[in-house]
């Protein structure tokens, strides 16, 4: 009973699962054998599937709401979510379409898509922190008015003459099959790997998003982390405007609609609790993956799309259920921080 | 002290009659929890038409009976009866039907609900197929409003009441069920002194009515105010019981926190050092207000006082939590403004918070990550975290806490209270504080980790860290303080040195009887 110095005997383990079990068991296993499922299920049903440039054209699907998917993975870890970010890229395409009309170069329209993308997450997250809304309602209300704003600039019209230096974000190779938007996606990963599960940084978040009061009374500050996230997730919806601008060279007001859910169902597919507190990005990646070859495979086979959305909600609820329905929910344990 | 209320002469002419029979009738009621004993054999006699005061200090066992009377709780051993048939209440729903109705101190009423909804909840009068009869149950609102003397209407939304017309609703609503048995825990806590007097007529119109009424209270001038009859718990154990005429307020208090000391605290020879914190004139518009105090190295500082005397209000705004209206705070000498837990982090202040479960735990996060959340600067190179540094400050605050876990990478959630707030304890002395605040560090723990707990603080103490803690139960600030401060309604009630301090003294101060001593 006594609290000595040294307590002879008795060693706390540091763990108890080793790397191989904890490996096994994890989400992300799951989805490597969904994904590998997927795959030679296309490469059977359809001949043109395993063709290197089929398969470079097949992750445009995904890159764009990937990356924003990225942003949104840390947001939701966090107990926080934006749904704006669809209407974002529409108000920073708008943005660079009318600059474009004042003779922007390729620079300038750069700056101003990630300008306004900083701005609207900037609002975003004033309108949380400093008002202490939550973020479902003000992202469901700054969804309308981003989105709205665009509208009133653009009406029926388009913005269109993007130069040519400009379209190569969306439709430049960096080498042989690999796109610009493909690298830049795989370099982003990498980078929020890191800065999620390796740093201070990512650790307090999954604090947050487990018990916030605990977390700001363990020195954590609370609000300033939420601001940060909300400006990142606008950057990088201003980034995967820069890019599907880019890649469709024209601005309608209705460009990105419904990013903002793809971008969610790859966070949640990815096994990131929608309830904050767990996840991972290699999850965020293995489920954008797994979204880019179901539709690229369903499309091979000429299956039209509201069928695949069909698909890709049965897919997301399958999932997520099927583990709870054989194996009660525990082995594949959703790890809180790895 | 009896002479100052006006009422009581009027109630001694009165005698209480000895020949009714009980109501409500409690024999052998043992309830036990892990690792605690919570009751022991308790009886309970409740007569119709009178108040029967219920006594103890927090954790006595108050609060399980009161879950035992009214179906929350199931007792593991002893049996109830209701005007002598012996019956089982295994829901709160069975307590209701046979008439037996508690207000509580925070009063379980719904806020967006209106008065008369309130009052009705569960059996509104029904019309035709089975629908609510709305004219019919505002009707009855309306006349039992009358009869309590509520002065507002039945249609008004609850949130627009205060706390004490909330009360009236409480009480509304236990007539409308025909309660015989009226539970009363607490009710004056935070009620105006209008307001209490309020009640106090309330009270004696439901005795007039025949109700037993079981009232539960700190206060002793209000328990020589309206009670009849007492019953005294301690640990969990009936202690006596009796009429209220027959005994005397220093004799309650006596009973209450009894004549030995029974738990086992570490001796101690405290080497105090020079002063290490300064408060002055701490704050607050609702909460507390002119809180001054020193404290020096290796002092254990204890702070006590009933249940809403401010005590963790005025720690979170010390610790930066919430803000205060005013005050200043130095540490060694030197001014720190604290706006937030990580400037009072930085200034050497930590606070480990009576709320374990919201503001203490991460539970789903691994043992080792909440031993390090505060910390993560010094386990950490540039920013990025190092597993192997996280590990080793785990393990060697796992060891000096004779922590018990399967290993260290288990969720926090999966241990028991004790063992929880270990590691809480354990994240804080990692960030090497001056003060550490404890408030009510052994609440909900077993009896084993409380010792642990204990003797870790007096090491502490010995080491020279300067300790605060915040408790409720005698004993605790008897056995481990050196200095006791008493707050009552969020103002410093007395200061008192170790020597020669009794619980009656304490009891006094915090309660407001008599002259507190200095």
């Amino acid at each position: 009973m006594s609290a000595t110095e040294t307590s002879p005997g008795r060693v706390i383990p540091d763990r108890l699962t080793g790397p191989a079990a904890r490996v096994l068991r994890s989400w992300e296993t799951l989805l490597v054998a969904v994904a590998v499922a997927i795959f030679t299920f296309n490469s059977f049903a359809s001949p043109y599937f395993l063709d290197p440039w089929n398969l470079s054209d097949a992750t445009f699907n995904f890159t764009e709401k990937a990356m924003i998917a990225l942003a949104m993975a840390l947001l939701v870890i966090a107990g926080e979510i934006d749904l704006s970010v669809g209407a974002i890229v529409a108000l920073a395409s708008t943005a660079m379409g009318y600059a474009l009309q004042f003779g922007a170069d390729t620079p300038l329209l750069v700056a101003i898509g990630l300008g306004v993308g900083l701005t609207c997450g900037a609002v975003n997250g004033l309108l949380v922190t400093r008002m202490g809304l939550p973020s479902i309602v003000v992202t469901i209300g700054t969804m309308s008015l981003f989105r709205g704003i665009a509208y009133i600039v653009l009406g029926d019209t388009a913005f269109n003459g993007y130069p040519e230096s400009f379209a190569w974000f969306g439709q430049g190779y960096v080498a042989w099959v690999f796109s610009f938007e493909l690298v830049l996606f795989a370099g982003l990963a990498a980078l929020y790997a890191i800065v999620l599960h390796l740093t201070n940084f990512g650790r307090r978040l999954y604090a947050i998003g487990n018990n916030p009061t605990a977390a700001a009374f363990s020195g954590i500050r609370v609000e300033r982390t939420r601001m940060a996230l909300f400006l990142l997730t606008g950057l990088m919806s201003g980034i995967a405007s820069i890019c599907l601008t880019s890649r469709l060279g024209s601005t309608r007001p209705s460009i990105g609609t419904g990013m903002e859910l793809e971008a969610i169902t790859m966070v949640v597919l990815g096994g990131v609790a929608i309830t904050g507190g767990s996840g991972s990005i290699l999850g965020v990646v293995l489920a954008a993956l797994i979204m880019g070859l179901v539709t690229f495979g369903l499309g091979l086979l000429n299956v039209p799309g509201i069928v695949m959305s069909i698909f890709v909600g049965g897919l997301l609820i399958a999932v997520i259920a099927l583990p709870k329905l054989f194996l009660g929910g525990s082995r594949w344990r959703r790890s809180p921080s790895r | 002290m009896l002479s100052t209320h006006p009422g009581i002469a009027a109630l001694r002419a009165a005698p209480v009659p000895h020949d009714v029979r009980p109501v409500l009738s409690l024999r052998g009621i043992a309830k036990s929890f892990p690792g605690v004993k919570a009751l022991q054999g308790v009886d309970l006699d409740l007569f119709p038409g009178q108040v029967t005061a219920l006594i103890g200090e927090n954790g006595a066992g108050k609060s399980t009976l009161v879950k035992i009377l009214t179906g929350v709780n199931q007792p593991d051993a002893g049996t109830i009866s209701l005007e002598g048939r012996p019956l089982r209440f295994a829901t709160a729903q069975e307590a209701a039907r046979a008439g037996v109705t508690a207000i509580h101190q925070e009063t379980v009423l719904f806020d967006d609900l209106t008065v008369a909804e309130n009052i009705f909840l569960g059996h509104a009068p029904r019309g035709r197929f089975g629908l609510i009869d709305w004219g019919r149950m505002r009707r009855e609102a309306r006349a039992i409003l009358a009869h309590v003397g509520a002065p507002f209407d039945p249609d008004t939304v609850l949130r627009d009441l205060g706390i004490a017309s909330k009360h009236l609703v409480a009480i509304a609503r236990a007539l409308s069920i025909e309660a015989r048995v009226v539970i009363m825990d607490e009710p004056t806590a935070a009620l105006s002194q209008k307001e209490i007097e309020e009640l106090y007529d309330l009270v004696e119109r439901l005795k007039a009515e025949g109700k037993a009424i079981l009232f539960i209270s700190h206060k002793f001038d209000e328990i020589f105010r309206i009670a009849d009859r007492y019953t005294v718990f301690r640990d969990g154990q009936m202690v006596d019981a009796g009429l209220i005429a027959d005994v005397s307020e220093k004799r309650l208090v006596e009973m209450m926190v009894g004549r030995t000391l029974h738990s086992i605290f570490p001796e101690r020879a405290p080497r105090i050092g020079k002063e290490v914190l300064r408060v002055e004139g701490y704050c607050h518009p609702t909460e507390f207000e002119a809180i001054g105090f020193t404290l020096r190295e290796g002092e254990i500082l204890g702070f006590y006082g009933l249940v809403g005397a401010g005590r963790s209000e005025f720690m979170q705004a010390l610790f930066g939590a919430t803000r205060p209206s005013g005050g200043r705070c130095r540490i060694d000498g030197q001014e720190r403004a604290i706006r937030s837990p990580s400037d009072a982090i930085a200034a050497g202040i930590v606070y480990v918070p009576e709320d374990r479960g919201l503001q203490g735990a991460v539970r789903a996060m691994p043992i080792f990550q909440n031993m390090t959340l505060p910390s993560l600067h010094r386990t950490s190179r540039a920013g990025f975290l190092r597993a192997a540094e996280e590990f080793a400050l785990a393990r060697r605050y796992a060891a000096r806490l004779d922590l018990r876990a399967a290993s260290l990478d288990q969720p926090l959630g999966l241990l028991s209270g004790g063992n929880q707030q270990k590691v809480i304890i354990g994240k804080w002395l990692a960030t090497r504080p001056r003060v550490i605040i404890l408030d009510e560090p052994t609440k909900g723990i077993d009896v084993g980790s409380k010792a642990a707990v204990h003797e870790f603080m007096a090491e502490l103490a010995a080491e020279g860290l300067s300790v605060i803690m915040v408790s409720s139960e005698i004993p605790e600030i008897l056995g481990m303080s050196d200095r006791v401060i008493v707050m009552r309604e969020g103002r410093m009630a007395g200061e008192f040195a170790r020597e020669g301090l009794t619980a009656e003294t304490l009891v006094r101060a915090a309660a407001g009887i008599g002259e507190a001593r200095e």
